[in-house]
């Protein structure tokens, strides 16, 4: 019998994203875009009884010196439509879809994931995320109008509104009694008002409730503000915190803010995303690792990744040669889609020419050194000890697993590691429940 | 005049259902065999669409709005005896799309509300997860409780009938939304992707196309975040009962569905239509006209629908002709209205399941008998299914 003790372990698989993370090159790599892409590794997770399957989203391509950033994976599919396809040939895994709260409207969002989750059996979650670029907003109506300031007040009371529509009709309110006529029963559905800074609507909703009550919801803000509004309102954060200590320290923080909130302990769960490589020995492990990082920093990413940094071109710079010579412009930025660079980018350069120096390195030898190492490495006896000891000290509640390769990138994971896990006794053998909330130990929504 | 005196139509004729709700009679989830406590779960709508692909019809349409439904067009009506509530559709739709394999899926959005980039990837994405079958029907709300539900803004009650105002507005903004899809959809060009190894590049960028869309009511820079699907051009489709919104349809669609009451109805719309066609200068392939008819079948449609009358207070009133009678009879009609140049008709079941069978397993065998339907599908897309070429890109051709 597993120690009453011991936490049971939360796994979730992210979809290779677009970033250089995802190896295309591989020639194992297949389509990015096919929905048998999905379909493998959504079926994958759910055979290793993972709570749920995410997805990313940015509704603009991403750019560099002025034109669409072409060396790594470009172009995806909808989230939520694809998440609704998926809902088709799965029947427990949660299906967790990324969603803007800035280039969309609380009532349509609200009604497409109540459509999931009840297409889904409640099987849905909502990854609230908020930007406020004008460069995204250019493929948008409303444009870019958020002040940064605004917007986890925009993306709090976006999602507050979502759950006053939800909250509209009653559980119980399809009655749909052909004999008194009733379809929805008397009182089933409330109208709304909300008059706040962001939205001013009223009116009736047109979804039932979704099975879930309200879908599972995601937050992966890192600042005070995020951590607040994910204490607040969240149900699972995604961390970025993937080394042991600063993940406890993270996780304490974030676990303390919820007693403001009247919430516990369990009721928010911290998964941090992580890539791992096994191997049948420590040493082949860490072997493949090394290929995969090189891989992932292709000569051209090289170059590519410090001009984000000096903001020139440097496009006539060897890759397998020395740092350039010449000083970062500081002025000017080229890289637009993707989070900015806020750290100061001299003294980052001036780091790099000194662990250049030190270690001989060529420019892509050194962008590969900074490349952070995979999460896990090891056996998969060494993966799963590690997974058990994060989750167990208290580093997390599990993890959002971040393939390199698309579709088979997760495939060594369940076949190895999920069973060595499950022995020990702390990961589920099979699904306890139908919903998403089952598996994330989270009471239905009431 | 008896079936077989009937010319065969050069061309066999498109059938396609519209499925909502519980059926189109406002009355029909109160029907014996209606399921009225499953319209909100996949399953339903996986039978539903599973029975028309044995049907082996064209399309499916799936109905949507963003309010309460409504008996009343303008207003909502507070009436809790008719079905209400509804998924999404381009969600339920893509729910559908692995478990069927040759029939086409068409859902509905709003044009008025809906942002034109979350449409272009939501139908362009429902194209690649169905391998070709995607199409798309935009349509206006001129209900002005549907515009508080957004709170962007407010629309003024509307008469329907007059061109000048809020109506004409609504449909040139419909008309620069679908614009706006188009171009997104060929903001990549078909070999866009080409992973060259030895240059690191995933894409070749001269092969993504900005659309720069500026309109009177919105602007989109684009490109795309999807690739285009496999038909290039999802079939774009519209309902229309007017002038103004067979324009939209000629400038905007490939397929229009219109309401004709009998076939001299329907010579007389057919050539509105292909006037509309001239008047905004149509190139490419003609419309597709479609006629609408809301079908309740079998020897016992009409009391099915006298009951259901009953049960609801009032006649069943609709825009579209209401047929009750045999498939046979329904067959003849089709034929003979056939020939007043339609080409295809897209029928509304008065009551789901019931008279979608009806239509699978009557009305399509009697139409095969008299040579006028498919005997199977060929395994191409829903494009080609009805006759339209491969689009060629906007943006290649510019380039080339």
């Amino acid at each position: 019998m597993t120690d009453p003790g011991t936490k049971q372990i939360h796994l979730a698989a992210h979809f290779p994203g677009v970033n250089n993370t995802t190896v295309w090159s591989d020639p194992r790599s297949g389509s990015q875009i096919d929905f048998d892409s999905f379909r493998h590794l959504a079926q994958t997770a759910e055979r290793g009884r993972f709570d749920f399957f995410f997805l990313a989203e940015g509704l603009r391509l991403r750019e560099m010196k002025g034109r669409i950033h072409d060396l790594d994976v470009v172009g995806r599919p909808e989230s939520l439509t694809v998440l609704s396809a998926l809902a088709a040939v799965t029947s427990h895994l949660g299906l967790a879809a990324t969603v803007n709260s800035t280039f969309n409207e609380p009532y349509e969002v609200a009604r497409r994931l109540a459509s999931l989750d009840h297409l889904s059996g409640g099987r849905a979650a909502w990854n609230v995320v908020t930007s406020f670029d004008a460069f995204t907003g250019e493929n948008f109506r409303r444009g870019g109008f958020l002040a940064e300031a605004d917007r986890y007040t925009r993306a709090a009371e976006f999602l507050q509104t979502a759950r006053e529509l939800w909250d509209t009709w009653a559980a119980d309110a399809v009655a749909a009694d052909a004999a008194s006529g009733a379809f929805v029963r008397e009182g089933g559905i409330t109208p709304f008002r909300h008059q706040g800074q962001h939205f001013d609507i009223s009116g009736r909703f047109n979804t039932p409730r979704p099975p879930q009550g309200h879908p599972v919801i995601i937050q992966a803000g890192d600042s005070d503000e995020g951590r607040e509004f994910a204490a607040s309102a969240a149900d699972v954060i995604f961390s970025r915190h993937s080394k042991l200590e600063e993940g406890r320290a993270f996780y304490a923080d974030v676990k303390r803010r919820l007693a403001a909130y009247g919430r516990r302990h369990e009721d928010l769960k911290i998964l941090p995303a992580v890539t791992y490589v096994l191997g049948d020995t420590d040493a082949e492990a860490h072997e493949r690792a090394a290929e995969i990082r090189r891989a992932q920093v292709s000569p051209q990413t090289a170059i590519s990744f410090i001009e984000g940094y000096w903001g020139r071109d440097l496009s006539g710079y060897d890759p397998d040669g020395p740092l350039p010579d010449i000083e970062p412009d500081l002025e000017e930025g080229v890289s637009k889609g993707r989070a900015q660079f806020r750290r100061d980018r001299g003294a980052v350069v001036a780091k790099w020419r000194a662990l250049a120096a030190e270690k001989n390195l060529s420019i892509r030898e050194l962008v590969i050194e900074l490349a952070a190492p995979q999460t896990f490495i090891g056996t998969p006896r060494a993966v799963a000890d590690e997974i058990d000891t994060f989750v167990q000290t208290d580093a997390a509640d599990g993890f959002i697993f971040v393939p390199h390769l698309t579709p088979t990138g997760l495939d060594d994971l369940v076949d190895k590691v999920v069973p060595l896990l499950q022995e020990k006794g702390v990961f589920r053998a099979d699904y306890s429940g139908p919903t998403l909330r089952d598996h994330l130990g989270l009471a239905p929504h009431a | 005049m008896t079936p077989h005196s009937t010319t065969p139509l050069p061309t066999p004729l498109h059938l396609a259902v519209a499925l909502d709700g519980a059926g189109w009679h406002p009355a029909a989830w109160r029907s014996e065999d209606a399921t009225p406590d499953r319209l909100f779960t996949a399953r339903y709508w996986a039978d539903l669409v599973q029975e028309a692909e044995r049907g082996l019809l064209d399309f499916v349409t799936f109905e949507d709005g963003l309010s309460l439904q409504s008996s009343r067009l303008l207003e909502a009506d507070h009436r809790l005896d008719q079905v209400r509530g509804q998924l999404d559709a381009v969600l339920t739709a893509a729910n559908v799309a692995p478990l069927t394999s040759h029939i086409g899926l068409v859902p509905t959005t709003v044009t008025t509300h809906t942002e034109p980039f979350h449409v272009a990837i939501g139908i362009g994405s429902l194209d690649h997860i169905s391998r070709g079958r995607a199409g798309w029907r935009p349509r206006v709300s001129v209900r002005p409780d549907e515009a508080a539900n957004f709170g962007r803004r407010v629309i003024a009650p509307v008469d329907v009938h007059d061109p000048s105002g809020v109506i004409g507005e609504l449909f040139g903004e419909a008309a620069d939304a679908v614009e706006v899809v188009r171009r997104l959809w060929d903001s990549w060009e078909d070999d866009a992707e080409i992973r060259d190894v030895a240059t690191g590049r995933f894409i070749d960028r001269d092969k993504l196309h900005y659309i720069d869309f500026q309109g009177e009511w919105f602007s989109v820079k684009g490109p795309s975040i999807t690739p285009r699907s496999p038909q290039g051009q999802p079939l774009v489709t519209s309902l229309a009962h007017d002038t103004l919104p067979y324009e939209f349809a000629a400038r905007a669609s490939d397929v229009v569905y219109v309401t004709p009451h009998d076939r001299d109805g329907a010579a007389d719309i057919v050539a509105r239509v292909r006037a509309a066609e001239d008047r905004v200068g149509r190139t490419g392939a003609p419309l597709k006209i479609f006629a609408d008819l809301v079908t309740f079948l079998g020897e016992d449609a009409a009391d099915r629908k006298a009951r259901l009358d009953d049960l609801d207070g009032a006649e069943l009133d609709s825009d579209a002709r209401i047929f009750t009678g045999a498939p046979d009879r329904l067959a003849d009609l089709l034929l003979d209205w056939g020939q007043a140049g339609l080409d295809g008709y897209r029928l509304r079941p008065g009551v789901l399941p019931h008279d979608l069978t009806a239509i699978t397993r009557g009305l399509v065998p009697a139409l095969q008998a008299r040579g006028a339907f498919r005997g199977a599908y060929d395994e191409t897309s829903l494009r080609t299914r009805l006759g339209l070429p491969h689009p060629s890109n906007r943006y290649a051709a510019a380039t080339a």
